[in-house]
């Protein structure tokens, strides 16, 4: 058993409003620069949609992820000496116009235009060639279904639906949204690492946190292509790859990354998972509809005593162990199994999970008439207003079953609150429902807490970093990177001649 | 007088820089070493620059350090005709080959707003360097024939005395000016290649093609941080690096930072 620490994501969708404060919060911390204008390496979309950059999702487009090739994985771009005859030029590399082309806007002509007979306007301007532009397109074009003929018709997941099933998502008064935050997943067996010919990206052994060393990286962007997520990014103007690097200068000084601090809805919660780093290979030679059972099971349970022993072994200290016990993130993902990884089928074994979103039909139009009355409290499960087999597509690689038990417990819990709260419901239908997803009351409980009431401790478990240790094996000084965060002060990232 | 200025002090000026200032530039300056791509403000007329100029230089380049290695093998490759019309040919194509793609990449440059954008001074001469070479040495190619030949027998002792510390010019002085020419814009390139882009040449990731496919670092060895190993340790301490390659887990040292 080889125990290593994960720092680990839950973003809880049915609790997302789609305020977008969270790309906010990072754009305004880490992606407000020349050449990076473009990137948000925290971003919102709106599902059904095509998401940023656009069809993301499209592997037949964008080669991004793993396949298995003769029972061994290899990454869908290609074979590694393909990758180096592509160096001149990376044939699946998705371009500025896939993203969009940043601008701000003439305001000085606001206050120096002559007097004339029209107002004067602030015209849009390239921030890569200060020149006018047309907008075409932004980071959140299709932000809540806008365009949807155009944009969320196009989601590469809808061929899961039937025609019909596609047909009624976009029916008025039966429209269906919902809204998917994004950040680098932090993969164990990350696509973007596997693609970088310099060997420049890597993962922290400490904390899993997967980085791009801004001083080895030479700008072939294999890993923009690679990552199936396209949570890499090309700096246009450095001629380096960046990426989301879960802030953790933020962490080791104990406060949790800007997207997840400035979280409005409390969606967000972080804490670490040990794992089984001898068992991954075991975990991406499954087939695809049993990923996410494969991947849970990678998980290892802080408290059992073997665990533990291999953990402190491994150089891990009591003190991670105690908050992995506290882990927001393993209750959700491995106790409770309501929380699910992003497609998947990728096979990059993505540490960001999500708890899909109930979207029961609360409502009917007959005759004209919104009738919000209904023989139950919520319309059932299966009877919701976005087919499982969306989320399926989405959130367990096609496996309907792991989405269904977690709409069903996420379902039973409210009855089962209402029958405390309001005191409506009949108690043996809410046994009934708790029975048939094997939730305890006590379990019932505690989810309910944790969804609805987390305080920031209870939501961001995050491990002690242990940043002095680290510093001490970079540097002979134990005092020179006093008062500084993460690698302290470097080289100016200019871009070299 | 001149000659022994462009073709003996200029040399060795423009070696001393290539060599000192790369290898300051990669320490003190790593984060400047990148091709500093455009790939990704324009893609479509890149291909047709990129690919044919890199494919075509490289080619000929490996001819030159053919040559320059083994002159009397490439005589003796070159006794019988129809190698040396195989040998020239094969040179000339691809050094049309990276005229086109030099060309195209030049007129991408300028004719995109966007690559204008990122376009420095220094890409501009880069580009001049390149395309004032590929021209000479085409050029040679059409009206000085059989330069695979001459080229081990008069070009290369020069090159050699140049290394040996003993600089002989006489193999080259009566040269014609094209390929004169040629040589000394071959120093003028290695004395701007450490201050331009082109160090990402120096760079090239050949290592990719054997190293695992996951790569994780650890910031030291934390078991022996906290006092306890019970496990016997499988590397050195300071870059302690377990890596999962694609086909197994290994144990494989890979350097940090």
């Amino acid at each position: 058993m080889d125990v290593r620490l994960q720092i680990s994501m839950v973003f809880h969708l049915d609790k997302c409003i789609g305020c977008h404060t969270c790309s906010i919060a990072c754009k305004n911390v880490w992606t407000d620069r020349k050449g990076a204008e473009y990137m948000w390496w925290n971003n919102v979309e709106t599902k059904p949609g095509t998401g940023y950059p656009t069809a993301w999702e499209d592997q037949s487009k964008y080669k991004g992820g793993w396949e298995q090739k003769n029972g061994k994985p290899e990454l869908k771009m290609g074979s590694r000496s393909l990758r180096v005859l592509n160096l001149f030029h990376n044939p699946n590399m998705p371009r500025m116009d896939d993203y969009y082309e940043p601008w701000t806007y003439k305001y000085e002509d606001l206050f120096n235009s002559p007097e004339g007979a029209d107002q004067p306007t602030a015209r849009p301007i390239s921030m890569v060639t200060n020149k006018p532009i047309d907008i075409k397109a932004g980071p959140n074009w299709d932000d809540d279904l806008s365009g949807s003929p155009v944009y969320a018709a196009n989601d590469p997941n809808l061929e899961a639906l039937t025609p019909e099933q596609r047909e009624e998502l976009f029916d008025i008064e039966r429209l269906v949204f919902f809204y998917l935050p994004r950040i680098c997943n932090h993969c164990l067996n990350a696509c973007c690492v596997a693609a970088c010919p310099s060997g420049a990206i890597y993962k922290r052994g400490e904390d899993g946190i997967v980085l791009i060393n801004q001083e080895r990286c030479r700008g072939w962007r294999m890993c923009v292509t690679a990552c199936p997520y396209k949570k890499t990014f090309y700096n246009w103007s450095t001629g380096k790859s960046e990426k989301c690097i879960l802030c953790f200068p933020r962490l080791e000084t104990g406060e949790a990354p800007a997207c997840f601090h400035s979280c409005v809805g409390r969606i967000r919660y972080l804490g670490g998972l040990l794992y089984d780093a001898d068992r991954m290979l075991e975990a991406l030679h499954v087939p695809d509809d049993q990923l996410v059972e494969a991947q849970r099971d990678l998980i290892l349970d802080p408290s059992d005593p073997e665990v533990r022993e291999a953990a402190l072994r491994n150089g891990i200290d009591e003190l991670t162990l105690e908050a992995c016990e506290r882990s927001p993130v393993y209750k959700y993902v491995k106790e409770w199994k309501l929380a699910l990884p992003l497609h998947a089928e990728f096979r990059t074994l993505p540490m960001l999970f999500y708890v899909p979103p109930l979207l029961p039909v609360m409502a009917k139009t007959g005759d004209g008439v919104y009738d919000s009355s209904n023989e139950e409290l919520f319309s059932p499960i299966e009877k919701a207003r976005l087919p499982m087999e969306y989320l399926a597509r989405l959130f367990s690689a096609g496996n309907v079953e792991p989405v269904r038990l977690a709409l069903k417990k996420q379902y039973a819990i409210r009855l089962f609150k209402r029958m405390e709260t309001v005191g409506d419901m009949d108690p043996a239908v809410v046994k009934q429902a708790l029975a048939e997803v094997g939730c305890s009351e006590a379990e019932a409980e505690q989810i309910y807490r944790l969804t609805s009431l987390p305080t920031v401790d209870d939501r961001y478990v995050i491990p002690p970093m242990h940043r002095e240790e680290a510093m001490q094996m970079l540097n002979d000084d134990v005092l020179a990177d006093k008062g500084e965060a993460g690698f302290g002060f470097r080289e100016a990232p200019a871009r070299g001649a | 007088m001149l000659d022994n200025l462009f073709y003996i002090i200029f040399p060795y000026a423009a070696i001393t820089l290539a060599i000192v200032i790369t290898v300051q530039r990669y320490l003190k300056r790593g984060f400047t070493y990148s091709s500093l791509s455009s790939q990704f403000l324009e893609s479509d007329e890149l291909f047709y620059g990129s690919v044919p100029w890199h494919i075509g230089i490289l080619v000929v380049l490996m001819g030159h350090v053919i040559g320059f290695a083994i002159p009397r093998q490439v005589l003796w490759f070159n006794g019988v005709p129809a190698r040396l019309y195989i040998l020239e040919i094969t040179g000339l194509l691809f050094g049309l080959l990276a005229l086109v793609g030099i060309v195209s990449l030049i007129v991408r440059r300028f004719t995109s707003a966007r690559i204008r954008a990122v376009t420095s001074w220094m890409d501009v001469v880069v580009l001049l360097v390149l395309l004032v070479q590929v021209v000479l040495g085409v050029y040679t190619a059409l009206f000085y024939r059989w330069g695979s030949s001459w080229y081990a027998t008069s070009a290369v002792p020069y090159l050699r005395s140049l290394f040996t510390l003993q600089p002989d010019l006489k193999m080259i002085a009566p040269l014609p000016m094209a390929v004169k020419a040629h040589i000394l814009n071959a120093f003028i390139f290695l004395a701007i290649l450490p201050f331009s882009r082109l160090v990402h040449m120096l760079v090239v990731p050949i290592h990719y093609l054997w190293r695992p496919y996951q790569v994780v670092i650890w910031n030291g060895d934390r078991r022996k941080i906290r006092g306890q190993s019970p496990r016997p340790r499988k590397q050195p301490a300071t870059t302690a690096l377990p890596v999962i390659a694609d086909g197994g887990v290994v144990n494989k040292p890979v350097t940090a930072r």
